[in-house]
């Protein structure tokens, strides 16, 4: 006999859980499993879900904070990412971008026979595709945060608190505040999705347009004559403005 | 402010590709062209030779009219109204003034102004009756779209509670049964025919019910301060005019915070008007889909059906909260 499925239950609100652990009692008898943890929030779930040995995690798409698809987003990020199962009341947009993404999904109320037979099927395909997640949260708006791993950890980093984002080579660097993050996207999708709230300053920096504080003359340092730089708040950091992006910049730093 | 306009019939051209328009303007000229022919001709000989006379000059003139308005249909109808109007108005006296010329080598000035002077009135009459009915028919057009919008509460909120009332069942029964009697009582007001109106009062309760479905399912996150002490229990007001505006408040005002959040709402009497004021947590990161906007201009219109300018809706940011501001005119049974 194979070892019982571990579940992980993720959704903001308490009744919910406890229907579900209602369900998943119903079936025990036919499909083994136990429950290794909850959550009522994307981001306690992913703090405690690298420890907890979950090989499927049922996920609330409607919460606050953090969506269960941008859940998922961050989740698949880990090395042995469980499977996922979307469980929602009623959103037209989400369910399109499962369907058309092959991404596993139940609605809500669940039924018992429909629960046992989605958790088969994610047991034996595992993990979803991160690139189907990624364009089924593209339906969903931009992401609250970006993630790293860390030493088989998830960091969070929340977009409000990036001061800008930096591409070299593979990566792309985040700086807030306290730190610098290095993260695997580029920066042209970065851009894409997060253009209401970031600026480009040139070819390889993006910029929180909330963190821009002032301008500033810039001297001759790489060659390119003197040219404008930034000041953003809460680093030390002049960053220059390409010719091209300075019109754009211009409006948006008070003088 | 726009409340008026919600209501207001639009002025538009009818669709002059439509059969039926067709039809109806060519029935409504002949029958001014036999009705003519009737006022001029004294005996049954003369009628006949006062319809052929007139028909002469009127009918190459509709004839064409409508093939120009049939081409010209998608261009008149990007222009603004009273500048198609005129258009058409111009089109038709220089047509019977060409069909004039080109029939009446001798004619006498006098009759070619009068026959300018029956087609742009003939014109003018049609454009006057397709204006009518335009207008008679708005409010039915406006009312089934109501009931439409009425019929669409979130299909979130339905299922999240019948969840949650499935999630009691097992462990305590009792408040299951008074959540479906909840939910009952709620869909029977949404199934209710929006025209008539309904007391303050009943709107209150079941508002209230409304938000004990939601307290189940969202727990101490939702927090909900009631000062109605002073409403006016038995002013009438539209049915569905409270609940939806507070629905709105928890979905986004509620469900996106992490933390509890607080709803208000406060109702007034003030003299012969009636004063709502609602408010609740405003998250400026969450996406306002659709929903909101159309909840509100469904209730202006109402208000506007039932009230027309006396009443008034206004919703806007005001510090950390989002704040609607209704007032209405007090009436009673």
């Amino acid at each position: 006999m194979s070892e019982p499925l571990a579940i992980f239950l993720v959704d903001d609100e308490a009744p919910a859980r406890a229907r579900m652990r209602d369900v998943l009692g119903d079936i025990v008898a036919e499909l083994p499993h136990r429950i290794v943890g909850e959550a009522g929030n994307g981001a306690e779930a992913l703090a405690r879900l690298p420890d907890a040995g979950a090989q499927v995690v049922l996920v609330d798409i409607h919460m606050p904070q953090m969506s269960g698809i941008e859940f998922a987003r961050h989740l698949a990020r880990l090395e042995h990412a469980p499977a996922v199962i979307f469980v929602t009341a009623h959103d037209q947009y989400a369910i399109e971008a499962f369907e058309v993404n092959a991404l596993d999904y139940m609605l809500k109320p669940v039924r018992a026979p429909r629960l046992a037979a989605a958790l088969r099927k994610a047991q034996a395909r595992g993990a979803p595709a991160r690139e189907a997640l990624d364009r089924a949260g593209q339906t969903q708006g931009p992401r609250r945060y970006l993630s790293v791993t860390e030493r088989g950890r998830i960091l969070l980093v929340p977009l409000v608190d990036i001061l800008y984002m930096r591409a070299e080579l593979k990566y792309v660097t985040l700086r807030t505040r306290e730190r610098e993050y290095l993260v695997e996207e580029s920066l042209t999708t970065l851009e894409q999705e997060f253009g209401t709230a970031f600026v480009r300053l040139h070819r390889s920096v993006l910029v929180a347009r909330a963190a821009l504080r002032g301008c500033e003359r810039s001297s001759d340092e790489d060659g390119e004559g003197a040219g404008w730089s930034v000041i953003v708040d809460g680093c030390d950091e002049r960053l220059p403005v390409s010719r091209r992006q300075w019109p754009a910049v211009r409006a948006l730093v008070k003088h | 402010m726009s409340i008026l306009s919600h209501n207001a019939p639009p002025d538009a051209l009818p669709d002059f590709r439509n059969l039926g328009v067709i039809a109806r303007i060519l029935v409504i000229a002949n029958l001014a062209i036999v009705g003519v022919a009737a006022v001029r001709g004294r005996d049954l000989d003369s009628f006949s030779t006062a319809i052929s006379d007139t028909a002469l000059i009127a009918a190459p003139v509709l004839l064409v009219m409508l093939i120009l308005l049939y081409l010209a249909a998608p261009l008149l109808l990007r222009l603004p109204y009273a500048t198609a109007l005129g258009i058409i108005f111009a089109a038709v006296v220089a047509l019977a003034a060409l069909v004039w010329a080109a029939t009446r080598e001798d004619g006498r000035p006098e009759e070619l102004l009068r026959a300018c002077g029956f087609a742009l009135l003939l014109a003018a009459f049609i454009a006057g009756y397709f204006h009518l009915r335009n207008r008679a028919f708005s409010p039915a057009l406006a009312e089934a779209r109501l009931q439409a919008l009425q019929a669409r509460i979130r299909p979130h909120f339905l299922f999240n509670s019948l969840n949650a009332v499935l999630s009691l069942i097992r462990t305590d029964a009792r408040r299951a049964e008074t959540a479906i009697e909840d939910l009952a009582e709620l869909y029977r007001m949404l199934m209710t025919d929006t025209r008539t109106l309904t007391s303050l009062e009943r709107e209150i309760e079941v508002t209230r019910q409304y938000l004990n479905l939601e307290h189940l399912r969202l727990g101490e996150r939702l927090r909900v301060e009631w000062d109605v002490g002073g409403a006016p229990g038995d002013a009438l007001v539209p049915p569905l005019l409270l609940q939806p505006l507070v629905e709105n408040a928890v979905y986004h005002g509620i469900e996106p915070g992490a933390n509890a959040g607080l709803i208000r709402i406060a109702i007034t009497r003030d003299g012969d008007r009636v004063r709502v004021v609602l408010t609740n947590p405003y998250h400026p990161e969450h996406q306002h889909r659709q929903g909101n906007r159309m909840a509100l201009a469904n209730i202006r219109e109402r208000l506007a059906l039932h009230f027309d300018a006396e009443a008034k809706l206004d919703a806007g940011v005001n510090g950390t909260n989002y704040e609607i501001g209704m007032v209405m005119p007090y009436r009673h049974a």
